[in-house]
């Protein structure tokens, strides 16, 4: 229990005397993660609610197929775009090994399926809802689902929040295709596992609180976007 | 949210998130090494002084010897780092190392309970493990095919132990670093065979210390490899020879030997031992 | 205005529409009245082209323009405002006539100052008139409602009988779906009975409710109007 004191001691440490490593590692994992999930939404969104209204034979197995990458580990995910990016891979003429890019299309592979799984199910049944009422006005299948996506903003927003939360604590990827270079791809999950195999424990876990406290402001300015546009239940129907 | 505020907050984020892209493209090269040395914090010390002599930044992936080498033979890397001679030596003769450079040695240590149940405390490694062996005492060991695994095994097998074919009674291997597996012995008061450097910045020791140290074959070899531009044009070759040749140049050598934790010398130059 | 001949529709294993066919003319206001699944939501849909059947379904140019009122009103998540946009905007007409559409639309329904209001926070009977205003505004020519008041209650029922009855006056066809068998008199011109996707009955108003029925259509009538 004391070491747990010692780790939210050093943790406030950490936060107040900012130190300027910290601070850059933690800037790091935000735009790291930041644009990953910016990057998966785009896709993720759209191949979501595509996904919720197209019909074609093995559209089941398509399902399947996604909803079974949600279990997808980032080491596997990691490995995947390490051996792609490779001088020896295919897109080894890139040149974006054991760079931010690389660590940025790792996460966005990751988090992709969560964000397109659960928009498919958010659409599906608000579609179920309210989908005829706009086809009988006039909007084609597709347009339905986008229109679904504006009808469930808030929901979408708490998906993508979901999706925030996989990529800016995830360590596997990241490790692997961006090295862990001091000062370059070292972000606050790969300073963690470094502090943690250095047996320096106390360190590693108030890295861990300092990150968590970042994701809790992050959303803390969400909440805040969300309460200047009424509470949830405020006559709904 | 109205939709114009919205766009305006995802361009401003979108803004943020470009910026890293745009970092200033300094020379630098890519150097694969062990997670022991660069926990060792030589890194920390000796590259800042090479980006001060040559403006050369050198960006440090360290994962196990294996990984390293690994990283080398696809061009991942420009130049190898590592202490694995047999290995190194491999590596060059399949042709994706230019010349192996022997650059400085550090020792491995056996770490063990104070109360030593199994009595091996003294100068000789080999002996210390055939007297681990008999008594059944617990040992961990890395297992993850790293330089400082590779060398626990000739230990073993000079003393006669087949890892392979049958483990003493204790003996558990963790897969992980050198940190886990000091970590695993402090809390199960077990013995562990560890670089010095790793151990000298352990901080979390509980009953374990030095039991044995000094034995001439615990010197462990570190060799600096340029990989071969031949098999990987890309490789950014003069600048990683750049380093290659300072590390074994005096000022180089003398940079190692100045690297002290608690005022002990961590790593021994050797770049003109051939 | 739009003419159904022989039209079958199938779901899976069940057969809603059996070989039906069904003229409706300028200006009439068609009720379409039966038991629970006899095919009268099914029938709707199929003149709206919301289904694949087959048959054939024929549209009069004038006809083009089309909306539909559903049972339970459906609006987005946004303004009453932006509601209307939304319908307007997918309904194809000009920008410049929205503001003009949207003011005339509330008024007609009579929601007019509450084009701020989140939609979702308007009461049952007040989504619905927005469903029908949402409807309105687009100036349709044909106007389809399924059980347009079976979730309203009293008040709002009576509201809304009003809206269609001038909706009619304005020239709108209209054919609506209705449990009410008071409402088929009160409103439509013609009423056509539906039973196990087939039409037994198709008389005008006054025929239908003054002995000109037999068989199942008279029971059935018998039986709702006790």
């Amino acid at each position: 229990m004391s070491a747990f004191a010692e780790s939210v001691r050093t943790a406030v440490d950490l936060i107040l005397h900012a130190d300027a490593a910290l601070f850059r590692t933690v800037v790091l994992s935000l735009q790291v993660s930041g644009a990953a999930c910016l990057l998966a939404a785009g896709f993720g969104l759209a191949f979501g609610a595509w996904l919720s209204v197209a019909h074609f034979p093995g559209h089941r197995a398509l399902v399947w197929a996604l909803n079974t990458l949600l279990a997808l580990p980032s080491v596997v995910v990691g490995l995947i775009v390490y051996l792609l990016l490779s001088r020896s891979g295919p897109l080894g003429s890139w040149g974006i090994l054991f760079t931010p890019t690389a660590m940025v299309i790792a996460q966005t592979i990751l988090v992709l399926p969560v964000i397109a799984a659960l928009t498919r199910q958010l659409v599906g049944d608000s579609l179920r809802d309210g989908g005829d009422q706009l086809r009988s006005m006039g909007a084609r299948p597709l347009l339905c689902a986008l229109l679904m996506l504006v009808h469930d903003r808030w929901a979408v927003l708490t998906i993508l929040i979901a999706a925030f939360g996989r990529a800016i604590a995830e360590v596997g990827a990241v490790m692997i295709v961006g090295g862990n270079i001091d000062g370059v791809t070292r972000v606050m999950t790969t300073s963690i596992a470094l502090e943690t195999s250095k047996g320096d424990l106390p360190l590693a876990m108030a890295l861990g609180l300092v990150l968590l406290a970042v994701v809790g402001v992050v959303n803390l300015l969400i909440g805040f976007a969300q309460r200047g546009h009424g509470s949830a239940l405020a006559g709904v129907r | 949210m109205s939709l114009r505020s919205t766009a305006r907050f995802v361009a401003f984020a979108a803004a943020g998130l470009i910026a890293f892209a745009a970092q200033a493209q300094d020379k630098f090269i890519v150097m694969s090494s062990t997670t022991s040395t660069e926990q060792s914090g030589l890194f920390g010390h000796l590259l800042p002084v090479f980006k001060k002599a040559s403006g050369i930044d050198i960006r440090v992936v360290a994962q196990g010897t294996g990984q390293a080498l690994d990283m080398g033979r696809r061009g991942d890397v420009d130049i190898v780092f590592v202490h694995d001679q047999v290995a190194e030596e491999k590596f060059v003769a399949d042709g994706f190392g230019i010349e192996r450079r022997p650059v400085m040695y550090n020792d491995f240590v056996v770490i063990g309970p104070k109360a030593d149940p199994a009595g091996v405390k003294g100068k000789d490694v080999v002996e210390a493990l055939k007297k681990l062996a008999a008594s059944k005492a617990e040992f961990v060991s890395r297992g993850d095919k790293s330089g400082t695994h590779a060398a626990e095994l000739r230990y073993w097998k000079a003393a006669g132990v087949d890892i392979a074919a049958a483990k003493p009674a204790g003996y558990k291997e963790c897969g992980c670093g050198m940190g886990p597996a000091l970590n695993i012995a402090a809390s199960t008061n077990a013995y562990v065979l560890a670089d010095r450097g790793t151990w000298l910045s352990f901080k979390n020791r509980a009953d374990l210390a030095i039991l044995v140290e000094g034995d001439k074959r615990l010197f462990n070899q570190y060799g600096v490899i340029v990989v071969n531009p031949a098999k990987h044009p890309h490789v950014k070759k003069d600048l990683a020879q750049a380093f290659a040749d300072w590390v074994v140049s005096p000022a180089g050598q003398q940079t190692i030997a100045d690297y002290k934790i608690g005022g002990e010398q961590l790593f021994f130059p050797n770049a003109d031992a051939r | 205005m739009i003419r159904m001949s022989d039209v079958s529709v199938r779901f899976g294993e069940v057969q809603a529409l059996r070989k039906v066919s069904i003229t409706i003319g300028a200006g009439e206001f068609v009720a379409l009245v039966g038991p629970n699944g006899s095919g009268k939501t099914t029938l709707l849909r199929a003149m709206h082209g919301m289904l694949r059947l087959r048959g054939q379904r024929v549209l009069a140019p004038a006809a083009a323009r089309q909306a539909m009122v559903f049972q339970r009103p459906f609006v987005m998540r946004l303004s009453v405002r932006n509601n209307l946009r939304l319908a307007l905007w997918l309904g194809g007409v000009p920008r410049v006539q929205w503001n003009e559409r949207i003011a005339a639309a509330l008024a007609r329904v009579s929601l007019q100052g509450l084009e701020e209001r989140p939609a979702r926070a308007l009461s049952g009977g007040q989504q619905q008139r927005l469903a029908i205003a949402r409807a309105w505004a687009i100036q349709p020519a044909l106007l389809f409602l399924d059980e347009p008041t079976a979730s309203l209650d009293p008040a709002a029922k009576k509201e809304v009988e009003a809206l269609l009855a001038g909706f009619a006056a304005d020239g709108i066809t209209l054919v609506m779906s209705t449990h009410n068998l008071g409402q088929a008199k009160r409103l439509a011109s013609r009423v056509v009975y539906l039973e196990d996707g087939e039409i037994h009955a198709d008389l005008p108003t006054a025929q239908f409710f003054d002995g000109g029925l037999t068989g199942r259509a008279q029971q059935f009538l018998k039986g709702e109007m006790a």
